[in-house]
Formats: C-alpha cells, sequence, structure tokens
C-alpha cells in the first residue's frame, strides 16, 4: 500500500430561496519557481529588495535585448509535474501574451499557451481521515511574472518596481473537480505542501509566491455528474473569475460570496455574464472589472525569440528518479509502520521538517509514544509561543531520551513533563538532568510500601471504606504520590495499595 | 477572411499604435489582402509534415541558474521619463 484510500466528499448544496444548488469550482494557481535567477535573464529573484534592483537589461525589455532560458526553471517544472502525477511533455513551446500595463515592460508575457511543458496530472485534497477529493490537473505552463506597482505612495501617480518582472511562475490549472469553499482551501493547501515537499516554491503566500484565480459557478443537482458522464461543460452553470487571492480565508469567502451573489441572479430568473472578478476583503463581496475586458484579447501568437523547448525522456527519468517521499505516501507510511491514526499523519506530515524530525524521535522507539510526544508536547508548545520546527529548544535526540527514560521506568510520565519544560528553558542532557534533581522514579517496593503504610495508618476511616468500595483505591494511589513528590511508579502504587487493603 | 475598418482601429488600439481615421481603411485592406495570401498558402497540403521551427538544426540555448546580472538602477530607470526613489513613476493605474 503506497498511499491510504478515501471516499470522496459530497459537493457542498446551498439552498437558494426555491431550490438547492451545487457549486462547480476550478482553479488556476500561479506558483513561483524556486530558483535563483528569473526564467529568461540572469537576474536575482530574491524578495525585498531595493526598487529596480533585481532587474536586467531583458526585464526592462531595453531595445534588442534577447531571452535565455533558465535550465533550472525548467527541471523545476518537470519536477512539479512528475509530483503532481502528470505527464511531461518533451516538446512545449512559448507565445506571447499581449497586454498593456506599466508593470509589463515588454507589452507581452512570455507564456505557454499552446504547448505547455506538463500535460494533465492529479491533487488528492485531503477533507478529513478517510475522505479526499481527487481534483485533476489539466496542465502546468511556465511564464514570467509581472512587476509590482504600488498606487498609494502618490496621489497622481503609480510607482513601479521591476524586480519580480519576469520571475518564473508556474501557471497550474485544475479542472472543475472541486465542489466547495472548504475544498477550494483545502485544494491551495495540500498543492502548497506539494510544492514544499518538492522545493519547487516556497508557498510564501503573504510575499505572493502562490496566488490562486477561481473560476465558480453554481449547478442544478446531478449537472456536474452528467458533465462527467458527457465531457460536456454545457451542463454546467456560466463560470465567473476571481483573481489573484493569497489567502486560503479569502479564497473560501470570496467563493461562498460569489455562489450566492449568482443563485441569487438565477433565481430571479437573470443570467450570468461571464467575466474577471475581484474580491474586496473588507468589504466581503466581489465585483466586476470590467476595465479588463477589452485587455482580454491576448493575441497569442508564438514567440519568435524562443526556439521550441525540446527535453530529453532520460533526463525526465533523473529527476524522477530524484523525488523525495511525498505526503501521501508519507502519511500512509506513518499509518503503517508506526501504528499512528491517520489523523496524527497528517499532522506530522504537514511539512517536512515535522516528519524528519518525528522521525529522528521515532527509530527505535515505539511510534505512537513518540507521536503523542512530538505532536502534543512539542507542537502544542511551539505553536503556543509561535515557533517553527527549526527553532524548537528541545531537540529531537533529547525528546528521545525523555521516552527512553519513560520506557526504562526511570521516571513516570507526570515527571517527564516536568522534564520536558526543563529542556524547554534550560536545556540540557535529559538523563543527566534526570540524576542530579533527584527526579528518578521510585521503584523500590520498599520505599513504596512504606509510603503506602503511613498514608493508610493516616486515614484509617477511609481505608475501611475503600475495602467496602475498591474504586476509592485511586484516592489512596493520589496520597501516594504526594507523598513521593511525583516519583512513585504509580501501577507499582496502585499493586501494592490493592494488595494491602485486600481489594 | 476580410477585416474591417472597426477591426483594424480596434487591433491599433490593443497594440497601442495611432492610426489616422482616413488610413484605417486602407488599413484593413492591406491586413485583409496579408490573410488572404494566409488563406492560400494553408490549402497546402502539410499532413504529416513536422513544422518547422528553425532553418537551422538548432536547440534553444539554455542559461545555468546564477545571477550574472541586475544591481544597475540607475541604466534601468535611465530613459524613464519620471522616475523617484528607485521606481518608475507613471500616471495612476488602479483596478
Amino acid at each position: 500500500m503506497s498511499e491510504l484510500s478515501y471516499t470522496e466528499p459530497k459537493p457542498k448544496t446551498i439552498a437558494g430561496a426555491r431550490e438547492d444548488w451545487e457549486l462547480v469550482i476550478g482553479m488556476e494557481v500561479h506558483a513561483q519557481v524556486k530558483s535563483t535567477a528569473k526564467l529568461f535573464s540572469g537576474a536575482s529573484t530574491t524578495f525585498g529588495a531595493e526598487p529596480n534592483t533585481n532587474v536586467a537589461l531583458v526585464d526592462a525589455a531595453m531595445p534588442g535585448m534577447l531571452p535565455v532560458i533558465n535550465e533550472f526553471c525548467v527541471e523545476q517544472a518537470v519536477r512539479t509535474g512528475l509530483g503532481l502525477k502528470a505527464g511531461i511533455n518533451l516538446f512545449s513551446q512559448f507565445d506571447r501574451k499581449n497586454y498593456f500595463y506599466p508593470d509589463l515592460p515588454q507589452g507581452y508575457q512570455i507564456s505557454q499557451l499552446y504547448h505547455p511543458i506538463v500535460g494533465e496530472g492529479e491533487v488528492i485534497v485531503d477533507m478529513e481521515p478517510g475522505v479526499a477529493r481527487r481534483v485533476r490537473i489539466e496542465r502546468i505552463h511556465l511564464e514570467q511574472d509581472a512587476g509590482k506597482s504600488i498606487h498609494d505612495m502618490d496621489p497622481t501617480m503609480s510607482f513601479v518596481d521591476l524586480n519580480r518582472t519576469g520571475v518564473a511562475l508556474m501557471e497550474i490549472v485544475s479542472r472543475p473537480d472541486i465542489r466547495g469553499p472548504e475544498e477550494a482551501a483545502e485544494y491551495v493547501r495540500k498543492l502548497r505542501q506539494i510544492l514544499r515537499y518538492l522545493d519547487t516554491c516556497d508557498g510564501n503566500m503573504q510575499e505572493g509566491s502562490l496566488r490562486a484565480d477561481v473560476n465558480v459557478s453554481v449547478c442544478r443537482p446531478g449537472a456536474y455528474e452528467t458533465y462527467r458522464e458527457t465531457g460536456d461543460f454545457g451542463h454546467l452553470g456560466t463560470r465567473c473569475e476571481i483573481k489573484n487571492m493569497n489567502s486560503m480565508r479569502f479564497i473560501q469567502q470570496a467563493i461562498d460570496f460569489e455562489a450566492r451573489r449568482q443563485i441569487a441572479i438565477l433565481e430571479d430568473g437573470g443570467k450570468i455574464d461571464q467575466e474577471t472578478r475581484l474580491y474586496d476583503p473588507t468589504r466581503g463581496e466581489t465585483r466586476s472589472m470590467r476595465s479588463k475586458e477589452e485587455a482580454h484579447d491576448y493575441r497569442y501568437f508564438p514567440d519568435p525569440d524562443l526556439l521550441p523547448l525540446t527535453i530529453q525522456q532520460s533526463w525526465v527519468d533523473r529527476i524522477r528518479a530524484s523525488l523525495p517521499e511525498l505526503p501521501d505516501q508519507k502519511k500512509a507510511r506513518f499509518v503503517q509502520d508506526y501504528g499512528m491514526t491517520e489523523y496524527d499523519a497528517s499532522v506530522l506530515t504537514a511539512e517536512t521538517a515535522n516528519a524528519t524530525f518525528f522521525e529522528q524521535v521515532a527509530t527505535g522507539r515505539d511510534g505512537k509514544t513518540a507521536a503523542n510526544w512530538v505532536i502534543n508536547e512539542l507542537f502544542g508548545r511551539l505553536n503556543k509561543e509561535g515557533h517553527g520546527i527549526a527553532d524548537s529548544p528541545v531537540s529531537a535526540a533529547q525528546l528521545g531520551t525523555i521516552i527512553d527514560l519513560i520506557a526504562r521506568g526511570d521516571i513516570s510520565g507526570k515527571i517527564a513533563k516536568d522534564l520536558f519544560e526543563i529542556l524547554w528553558t534550560e536545556g540540557g542532557n535529559p538523563a543527566q538532568i534526570v540524576e542530579d534533581r533527584g527526579m528518578k522514579q521510585v521503584t523500590d517496593t520498599g520505599a513504596i510500601e512504606a509510603a503506602v503504610d503511613d498514608v493508610l495508618a493516616a486515614n484509617p476511616d477511609k481505608a475501611a471504606q475503600a475495602r467496602e468500595k475498591p474504586s476509592m483505591a485511586g484516592w489512596f494511589v493520589g496520597q501516594v504520590m504526594k507523598a513521593t513528590g511525583g516519583k512513585a511508579n504509580p501501577k507499582a502504587v496502585n499493586e501494592i495499595i490493592r494488595a494491602k487493603l485486600g481489594i | 477572411m476580410s477585416i474591417d475598418k472597426d477591426t483594424a482601429r480596434r487591433v491599433a488600439h490593443l497594440a497601442r499604435i495611432e492610426v489616422a481615421e482616413e488610413a484605417l481603411e486602407p488599413l484593413a485592406r492591406d491586413l485583409s489582402r496579408i490573410l488572404d495570401f494566409m488563406d492560400e498558402l494553408s490549402q497546402v497540403d502539410t499532413d504529416g509534415v513536422e513544422p518547422m521551427t528553425s532553418v537551422t538544426p538548432m536547440e534553444l540555448k539554455r542559461r545555468d541558474d546564477v545571477i550574472t546580472d541586475g544591481n544597475r538602477q540607475d541604466d534601468i530607470l535611465k530613459n524613464a521619463p519620471d522616475a523617484r526613489e528607485g521606481f518608475f513613476a507613471v500616471p495612476k493605474v488602479v483596478e
């Protein structure tokens, strides 16, 4: 078993004033390729540099400049395609998408309309344990990013920074297989996770490394299934495209608003105009971008500056051989090898670094115990204090030693938590700390017996009650633990108390 | 295929090329003639013929992923009609 089995979720239904409606959503995700230099120039891709410093003459579209493709960007797109189980096209070609905007000095974006580098693939979108949506990927193409315009630095002027101009983007286009706002957000989350595993995009949504255009339409229940059977889009409603979203929360809100807007129009007897819309998060609504309508005549044609991109199957095979273990496989392996729940496996495999940390802790130890400690104690604490795994004050080796100390019976679970606290704030060698600070569990039955005798002697009436009602024994365990500073082995205490009370 | 005057006007606008009103009609005629010639060419049976993308057997040139350019803000902004604080300054464009 390399992947876990799942069933598909029910589509989201929205009750209109008169009838029920379903959502149909397709996404175009723009993922910035993780590379040192740009797609067609030798300028840096570093985010946040001084304006117009990461700009080559090619990016500024100076006359006579010619683009030369960065081979690593091609490799990253191929790697991404392979990670999404997609077909790789050994022949692809670049086209010009023509439009005028101040942050696009060429007057066209170099993209791949007719022959993209990556063909059909898939993303399995996890909704809950055992439930997932298979979203088909239609294609991935390579293209140039545009620059950035800043509109709020001057009352009459826009300021343009070309640092981002020409950075490589992968446009990842899905089929309309997403059936609700939550699925859409989870789709982006899963895609981001895979890209980060592959190390082909840093997935930083705040910096705009991952942006999504969302196509939304609504239909009557059953119509989507007819579309899937026939492949005829005519069974689906007219779609609207919501542009440029870089937050999972906004994606959900925008889809929800847009679906309800369309339902209201349709139930009123109106029809949906196919158009591009923008989501306004402060108002929580989408609005039309009519000004862009004419600009949508992009007059694509093959870029005469660039020959077709031909790559070798052997090169693709080498990239395939270098792929890391991907989230779905890792999750399945964790469930299978460590006997943990699918939920725990999802948490531990969310990021490669988390999974690696866990495996360092779990190697040679009980997997479930390791999972509990990493998730509940470590991740819980890291989240609370806003740390990532990389700057965890407690190392995998330290956490592993805590688990060993418990397994050997040297410390109790309760003392282990105190030990974790000491390691978190002071650091140090766990075994040494236990030794030095006298935290070792008392397993010496003689010492425990003495403590039990003391407690029984001090509470004769409670002891009499406990003989009648054995569930009272727990109270004595608590007292003995208190008397021994939590260091007595609770199991031994329990056994001795029961023996002495004769229950 | 024929291009009418309105189409010529629209294409000129999309390409940001200013064409005087009286020049539109002749332009439309020229464009139509070009397209007619294309139509004539497309009557040739090219089934099974690979598209020729270059007259020489060349491969697309590739670059390594290294930084070889940049840090020339002055050069980049030199020809800009207006530049401020390292940015190109253009008439406000806001969606």
